[in-house]
């Protein structure tokens, strides 16, 4: 039997590719049209600011699927297209220069673009931001071993970026105006490991240091610090954030709450749009709360959440947000998003840059942060899932065989 | 026909059951199971990136690659969730006394 409905996804990245692959996962026989603005096939962010930087491996590497596979799957993937309008009484979406494309239903998975610093020179050549492939490589392409390189920003892409930078030769100085690093993501001793960890890698790390303005004759040349100080540099990474791309969802009338709201089937308020990934506000059971998130479990396992919803086969999504970051030799992974505990507990030793770090909440884990010991936290995200009891003195010592714990 | 040729590998008191440890055979890097006290070898990258699944978490019959969360069947190689789509390898197990032998293709 042959379907003659077309299935239209907009943003052809991780969210969106999930989408379309569920589709015909799912035995979807209809047509599925993945629109992207962006000159690539869907692929990984996460080695933009790591392997891509470094040059270690080659953008065709980064594709979640190649285009055969895209191809043998019957996906129609429209990439350079920027989709500008979405009506909903007809169906239709409208792209740039005006041709319309009818839809029976509709995802959206606009992800998000980075917060530009509204200062005086940051329009400047050498000033960079880092979300997209194009960043990464006009990135590597103006870094030069023994430059200066200015990172504003001390969270996760920042952190990250200075570490590959040092590696590629590069005096990376990171200014973050808060009194610690990450600091919306954990909890100040893991601020103060950052920070030593860094700083121990060659990191010129500024605390509580914004910057006035950035200045040069048609070329990043040095920025201005608050007092008047200057630091003289070559190039410079923004990273302060992200905004979700609600405006398509927004300007058609959907509701949008730090993100397109959705329900825990990846649903918006009209019943033929969905939406996932980093553009989402979605409920969390487990957390007993709506987030937005940023990470790459999110974008996949939402995406696939939202392709079933788009064939009425709609399962609740809902997991412990997991997140990893790769800074040097060290592998941090967190899980949860916790809030409001009442102990800490770390296992391990932090001088050896091995250890995870639970948070408790009445005695069971409300999130963890593990730096290069995945395992502990793996079996962290199962008791947390559990809601086991555990207390912090087990969890501490050496001896208490984590996987044990699960079995109570 | 490809001939198989068992190598110790190590003791089965050193996998605990519901564990997995990472073992090299030549070049070959193997990951070795114990799935309620039978033992099982994978090739020991996942099929995703480069990356050991003996970091990897043992739940039931699968194992979780330490990286992007993708499962494989311990006992078959199945690639059950996405990321990795590709199987794994896997080789034959016997074990003698307190020996773990895993079976290469000579
Ligand atoms: C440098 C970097 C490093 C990261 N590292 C990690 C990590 O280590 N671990 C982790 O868990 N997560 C990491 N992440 C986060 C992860 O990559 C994102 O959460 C994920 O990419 C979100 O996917 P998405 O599909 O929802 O959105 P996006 O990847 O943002 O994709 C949205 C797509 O939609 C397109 N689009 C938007 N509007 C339109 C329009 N109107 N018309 C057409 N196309 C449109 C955009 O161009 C874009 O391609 C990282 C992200 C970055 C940027
Ligand atoms: S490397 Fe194993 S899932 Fe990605």
């Amino acid at each position: 039997m042959s379907d003659d409905r077309t299935f239209v996804i907009i943003g052809a990245s991780q969210a969106g590719g999930w989408v379309a692959q569920t589709l015909r996962n799912e035995g979807f026989e209809g047509k599925v049209i993945l629109i992207g603005e962006e000159p690539y096939l869907p692929y990984e962010r996460p080695p933009l600011s790591k392997a891509a930087l470094l040059g270690e491996v080659t953008v065709d590497s980064t594709y979640f699927w190649q285009q055969e596979a895209l191809d043998e799957a019957n996906i129609e993937v429209r990439l350079n297209t920027r989709v500008t309008a979405i009506d909903r009484d007809a169906k239709e979406i409208e792209i740039e220069g005006g041709d319309r494309i009818a839809y029976d239903k509709l995802a959206i998975t606009t992800g998000a673009r980075v917060r530009k610093l509204p200062i005086e020179g940051a329009d400047l050549p050498g000033v960079f931001y880092l979300r997209t492939m194009e960043d990464t490589l006009a990135i590597r392409a103006a870094v030069k071993d023994g430059a200066t390189a200015m990172i504003v920003g001390g969270g996760w892409i920042g952190l990250e970026c200075a570490a590959t930078l040092t590696k590629l030769g590069c005096k990376s100085i990171v200014v973050e105006a808060a009194d610690r690093l990450c600091g919306r993501a954990v909890t100040p001793e893991i601020s103060d490991w950052m920070y030593k960890f860094h700083t121990e890698h060659g990191v010129d790390v500024r605390l509580s240091t914004g910057i006035e303005k950035f200045e040069g004759n048609g070329q990043l040349e040095r920025v201005v610090l608050p007092g008047g100080d200057t630091i003289d540099c070559s190039i410079a990474v923004v990273g302060i954030g992200v905004i979700p791309n609600v405006e398509l969802a927004q300007d058609a009338g959907l509701e949008i709450d730090n993100g397109i709201v959705v329900d825990e089937c990846a649903r918006t308020s009209d019943p033929d749009i969905v939406a996932a990934g980093d553009v989402t506000n979605h409920p969390n059971d487990l957390l007993g709360r709506r987030i937005r998130l940023e990470s790459y479990e999110n974008a996949q396992n939402q995406g696939i959440t939202a392709g079933k919803a788009m064939l009425d086969k709609a399962e609740p999504y809902s997991e412990i947000p997991w997140f990893w970051s790769d800074q040097f030799d060290a592998n941090l992974q967190m899980i949860g998003l916790p809030q409001d505990w009442d102990e800490t507990a770390t296992r391990g030793d932090e001088a050896s840059n091995e250890f995870v770090t639970f948070y408790l909440k009445d005695g069971i884990i409300d999130g963890a942060i593990s730096v290069n010991n995945p395992r502990d936290l793996r079996v962290g995200k199962r008791l947390m899932q559990g809601k086991k009891q555990v207390t912090a003195a087990e969890l501490v010592d050496p001896e208490t065989k984590m996987q044990a714990l699960l079995k109570r | 026909m490809s001939e198989i040729e068992y190598h110790a590998v190590a003791k089965t008191d050193e996998i605990m059951e519901e564990d997995v440890k990472g073992v090299f055979v030549g070049d070959e890097e193997i990951a070795v199971y114990n799935v309620e006290g039978e033992y099982y070898a994978t090739h020991g990258i996942c099929t995703h990136e480069n990356v050991g699944l003996a970091d990897g978490f043992v739940e039931g019959d699968l194992i979780e690659c330490p990286l992007h969360s993708a499962c494989f069947e311990i006992k078959t190689g199945k690639a059950v969730n996405p990321p990795a789509e590709i199987d794994l390898k896997t080789y034959p197990v016997k074990v003698e006394g307190d020996t773990i032998y895993v079976g290469i293709e000579k």
